[in-house]
Order: C-alpha cells, then sequence, then structure tokens
C-alpha cells in the first residue's frame, strides 16, 4: 500500500536525481579548466586562452620563482598556524564537550563571532590593530591573523565530531587503575585525533587558500594567492595552475585515506 | 535514595566555577585592554604581571585543590589560551578598527591617522558609497538565493538517497575547494569570456538575444557583468550551503517519512510537513554561511565584474590599501559588520534556531 510508484513519480524522482547531478558537475567545470590549462602552452603571459597541449609546465612546476617562492611561503605559514589552532581549538572543544561548566553557553557564542564576521572587517580590523601596535606587517602578523580564525573553526569541528563521544570510557580507564594522563593518552586522545586530524586538514586548507585577511596583514610578503592576485594584471603563468591541481591532488588523496579508514573502523561520525 | 556517585557535587562547586569564570574574565578582559592600548606604559606592565598571577594563580589552586576542584578547574584552563588569543586578536582588533573609524588622516598623504571622534567618516561612507552597500547586499542575497536552489536538491539527493556513496558524493561537494579560490573564479572568467565555449555556445545555439532580454548578457557578452559576478558568489559559496543542509537532513530518520506516507501523504505533502521543518536549522546556517562572506567579499567583483559593479568590499579594500583612507575604510567596514550582525539577529529571532555551526 505505501508509496505507489507511478510513472509521473518515477519521473520526478528521476528528475530531481539528474537535477542534482548537473549541480555536482556544475561544482566540477572551473576544476576541470584549471587542470586542463596546466597543460596549455599559452602564447604571451597569460594562460587563459587554449593553445596546444604540452607537458612542460608539469616537467617544472617550480621554474617561476616568484611563484615559488610564494607557494613556499603558504605552505609555511599554514604549517606554523594550523599547528598552533589546532592545539588552541582541540582545547577548547574537549572543554565544551567533555564538562559542563558555567558560562559554556556564552563561550559557544563567542566562538561563532569570527567565522560570522566577514572576512574583509576581519583583516581590516586587525590591520588597524598592527597600525596602532606600530608593528611592521609581514610573515608573523599574517601567522597570528590565520591562528585567529582557524581557532574558532578547529574548534567547532572537532566539537561536532566528538558530539557523541562517549565519555565514561574516561570513567572506565580510570576505574581499572589509570592516571588521568595515562586515561588521556590511551583513551581519550586515539579517539578523538580523527576529528582533530580532520580539522587540521581543512584548516590548513583554508590558511593556504585565504585571500582577504592575508591581504590586510601581510604587508609585503606574497603569499600564493597573493602573488597570483598581484601578478594578474601583468601575467598569468601556467605554473599557477599545476601548483593549483597539486593541492587538489594531495587534499583529495588525503580525504580519500581519511574516508577509508573512517568506513573501515566506522567509529567517531564520518565528514 | 537512589545511586549517589562522584557525580553528586559537593557544596563549594559553584563558587570553584565561579573563580575559573571570573579568572577567564579578567584575563581576557585584561588582555583586550592591553591590545586596545587603554592601558600603555608601566600601567601596561603592571597588566600583564596581574594576567600572569591570574593564570598562574589558577594552575595552583588546581595544584592545591583535591581532584574535584580540578575537574572544576580543567575546562577553564583548556578554554584559556585560545580564549586569550581570540580577546587579542578578534575582540580588540574590532575596537581599534572602530577607534580608527572616528579619527582624522591630518593631511591626504599622511599615514598615521588621530583620534578625536570624526563621525564624519561614517556620514561618507554613507553619502559616496551607498550604491557599492546596496549593490553588495544584493548581490550576496541573489546568490545565496541562488545557492539555495541549487545546493538543497543536491544534498536532499546525497543525503536520502546516497546510500553507501554518500561520503563519496559530499566529498565530492568539498573536493573543489581544495584548489585555490582566486584561481578557481580566475578559471570562471576564462570560462565566461567572449572567446570562452559559453559564449561560444550560446552563439552557435543562436539564443544571445534571449539571454540578454534575461538581463543575464549585455552587449553579447557574459565576463564583466551582474550577472558573471552573482555566478561567480554562488559558485564560490555553493559548499557553506549544501554542507549544512546535508548535516541537518541526514539527521531525520527516514522511517518518519515512511511513516506518513503509510498514513496516505503524498511525496510533497510529507516534504513540506515533515523534511522541510527538519531542515530548518540546516538552511539557516547555511544562509548564514553564504550571506555574510558573500556580502564582504570583493574577488568576484573584481575578476568577473565592471566598475559599475563593484560592491561594497571593492570599495573597503580600495580605501584602506590604495586610497590609504584608514579613517574612511575602517568606517565603511564597521558599517559592514554592523548591518550584517542587526540582519543576523533578526533573521536568528524569524527562524528562532541556536544552532550555527
Amino acid at each position: 500500500m505505501s508509496a505507489p510508484t507511478s510513472s509521473r513519480g518515477a519521473a520526478a524522482r528521476w528528475g530531481l536525481n539528474l537535477y542534482a547531478a548537473i549541480g555536482l558537475l556544475y561544482l566540477f567545470v572551473p576544476i576541470a579548466w584549471i587542470v586542463l590549462f596546466s597543460f596549455n602552452e599559452p602564447k604571451g603571459r597569460y594562460n587563459i586562452v587554449w593553445q596546444r597541449f604540452t607537458l612542460e609546465n608539469w616537467s617544472d612546476p617550480f621554474s617561476n620563482a616568484a611563484l615559488t617562492n610564494a607557494f613556499s611561503q603558504s605552505l609555511k605559514i599554514a604549517a606554523i598556524s594550523t599547528a598552533i589552532a589546532t592545539l588552541l581549538g582541540s582545547m577548547i572543544a574537549v572543554a565544551l564537550s567533555r564538562y559542563s561548566f558555567k558560562g559554556s553557553s556564552g563561550i559557544n557564542l563567542f566562538l561563532v563571532l569570527p567565522l560570522t564576521t566577514p572576512e574583509i572587517v576581519l583583516g581590516s580590523s586587525l590591520a588597524t590593530l598592527f597600525l596602532d601596535w606600530d608593528v611592521t606587517r609581514g610573515f608573523t602578523t599574517v601567522v597570528i591573523a590565520h591562528i585567529m580564525f582557524q581557532v574558532s573553526f578547529v574548534a567547532l569541528t572537532v566539537r561536532a565530531r566528538v558530539r557523541g563521544f562517549d565519555w565514561t570510557l574516561e570513567q572506565a580507564a580510570q576505574d581499572l587503575g589509570a592516571s588521568p594522563m595515562r586515561t588521556f593518552w590511551k583513551v581519550t586522545f586515539p579517539l578523538i585525533l580523527p576529528g582533530i586530524l580532520a580539522a587540521a586538514l581543512l584548516s590548513f586548507a583554508l590558511s593556504i587558500d585565504d585571500f582577504i585577511i592575508t591581504l590586510f596583514t601581510a604587508g609585503s610578503l606574497s603569499t600564493f594567492p597573493l602573488y597570483i592576485n598581484g601578478s594578474f594584471r601583468v601575467q598569468f603563468p601556467p605554473q599557477a595552475n599545476v601548483l593549483a591541481t597539486i593541492i587538489l591532488l594531495a587534499s583529495v588523496s588525503l580525504l580519500l585515506i581519511g574516508v577509508i579508514r573512517s568506513t573501515r573502523r566506522g567509529v567517531v561520525g564520518t565528514s | 535514595m537512589g545511586a549517589t556517585d562522584v557525580e553528586t557535587r559537593p557544596p563549594p562547586a559553584r563558587r570553584t566555577d565561579l573563580i575559573g569564570l571570573g579568572a577567564l574574565l579578567v584575563a581576557g578582559a585584561l588582555i583586550a585592554a592591553i591590545g586596545m592600548r587603554l592601558i600603555t606604559g608601566s600601567l601596561a606592565v603592571l597588566a600583564t604581571v596581574l594576567l600572569l598571577a591570574v593564570v598562574l594563580g589558577l594552575v595552583f589552586a588546581a595544584a592545591a585543590g583535591g581532584p574535584e576542584t580540578r575537574r572544576r578547574l580543567a575546562p577553564y584552563g583548556l578554554l584559556k589560551p585560545g580564549m586569550l588569543w581570540l580577546a587579542l586578536f578578534y575582540l580588540a582588533p574590532l575596537f581599534t578598527l572602530l577607534r580608527a573609524s572616528l579619527s582624522t588622516l591630518p593631511s591626504r598623504f599622511a599615514v598615521e591617522a588621530e583620534f578625536d571622534w570624526n563621525f564624519g567618516n561614517y556620514a561618507d561612507a554613507f553619502s559616496d558609497f551607498g550604491a557599492q552597500f546596496g549593490r553588495g547586499f544584493a548581490y550576496a542575497g541573489i546568490a545565496t538565493l541562488l545557492c539555495v536552489v541549487i545546493g538543497y536538491p543536491l544534498a536532499y539527493v546525497i543525503a536520502f538517497r546516497g546510500g553507501r556513496w554518500r561520503n563519496v558524493l559530499l566529498g565530492l561537494v568539498v573536493v573543489p575547494f581544495f584548489t585555490s579560490y582566486l584561481i578557481r573564479t580566475i578559471a570562471w572568467s576564462s570560462l565566461l569570456s567572449d572567446s570562452g565555449p559559453i559564449v561560444g555556445t550560446i552563439d552557435v545555439l543562436h539564443l544571445t538575444g534571449l539571454f540578454e532580454a534575461a538581463g543575464i548578457m549585455d552587449n553579447g557578452r557574459l565576463i564583466n557583468t551582474a550577472a558573471a559576478v552573482i555566478g561567480g558568489l554562488t559558485y564560490n559559496f555553493l559548499p557553506f550551503m549544501i554542507l549544512p543542509i546535508y548535516v541537518s537532513l541526514e539527521k531525520i530518520d527516514p522511517a518518519l517519512v515512511d511513516a506518513a506516507k503509510d498514513l496516505y501523504s503524498t511525496a510533497g505533502a510529507a516534504f513540506r510537513k515533515i523534511v522541510l521543518p527538519l531542515s530548518v536549522p540546516g538552511l539557516f546556517a547555511g544562509t548564514l554561511l553564504t550571506f555574510i562572506p558573500a556580502a564582504g567579499d570583493f574577488i568576484n567583483a573584481e575578476y568577473l565584474g565592471n566598475p559599475n559593479t563593484t560592491m561594497i568590499g571593492n570599495s573597503i579594500q580600495d580605501q584602506f590599501l590604495v586610497q590609504n583612507n584608514t579613517p574612511l575604510a575602517s568606517a565603511m567596514s564597521f558599517v559592514l559588520m554592523i548591518i550584517i550582525v542587526v540582519a543576523v539577529l533578526s533573521y536568528t529571532k524569524l527562524l528562532g534556531t541556536e544552532e550555527l555551526s
């Protein structure tokens, strides 16, 4: 009796699936374009009109010295800021999900604020802070700014991941005579680690890709997005596409490893 | 009566909580005040010493107290480093932004502005950049709407029909966003360019007139139009719409829908009465996560638009970093934030959900 599958219902069903498939395809159009153009041999300095296929850009992705330097700055900034932000953010997440304490709802609200403030406001306000302090903007100020928006992001992501976590396991370990330290490293940490790693990966990607906040806090420093924006008026080298594709491949493989591991083990909510 | 175990709190628990929270708030206030430079000179040194004393005092209190005291103080200790970072680099900057917005540049070429309660910057922000404010919010609003139209069905199909491919499909939604935002936008500018494949296809199909009538094309061009800017915003923020909607749809028990159908509800009615209301939190979070960054964006307008499609983000960036008019740019930035806060608050009241993340 339930759900009569008329031909009209089936058509609507497939119509919706098709619509969703087109939506998914839309997400990949420019990505395919970027990857395709990493194999282009551009005429002149702009890699935006298709000329002919070449492997040359891939054989030497680091031939553009300024671009390579900017890219390595981005990696360095992301590595440092992600390490610090992951530590600070995970501590907040553990405090919020493990304990019930006075003021936790206020803390929750405060954490959401940086993520609901437009980036241009965050960037320009940090710039006024550094101007006020008479600090020269550069590498350190960019790292500081990135940690700021990553902390909230990590805290909320990790908290969402450990929401269903059974904290009585800790109690069990301690009842069996484990010290609090030992309990943390042997029970708690391994269980929340996948969530922390996922949050770290995402915030690393946020840092590498950040343009607006970085623009306001970088001074004369050049990062990957800043270099591309700054040089776009004069050139757009195909190596930019190669590096973008490399970032894509690296993060996709990390994501794949994560998905495979989580489906195999079936612990802690996926994605 | 009943089970009395460790969870029964001894009376001083409340006081311990208050000490922990108090220490956190005092430390936060001190570091923010130092950051705002409300406390300077030797007073700042004193404040720093006080800050350290509060932090160390809490550590000692925890070490000296019993396990229960430690358990109650632990969350405040865990929160402290991150919260102090946010107090110094999120709260304090908002204050310096406000102070900068009320300052005056002594001369056209001066770098350092002087604080003198100059409200004129706000008057200038509204009178000179009203159009950019309007466009910023209008484009962001349309893009958010388009994101719902594209993103909701996609999230729905993944959540209810994805089966064991759910995680893979969800991964596919996220993957494009691991390539650079700027390069993605540049790719769109190349795709939409006059010699690009999209304009070429439209030409071959002789649909240019239709697209122009619909206000999407302008003089046979797609690039450098308002439609291109809105399209770019829609594309770049779509995952922020899909993911929260998916999360709220995924939580819905399919048995609820089956039950409705067993009770002779049509598929459409079951969707309207069950699925849609239960997905409101996701829609709420999604629209905010799309609208807020879109309203402040300037990359799409810069790469895909023309001088008549600039958004407020473009003006702030230009005034701050190119014209070096920090006071005016700060005033515009502050206004943007206030408008968004007011919009978010009234929107929250309208939909009445607390869950944002």
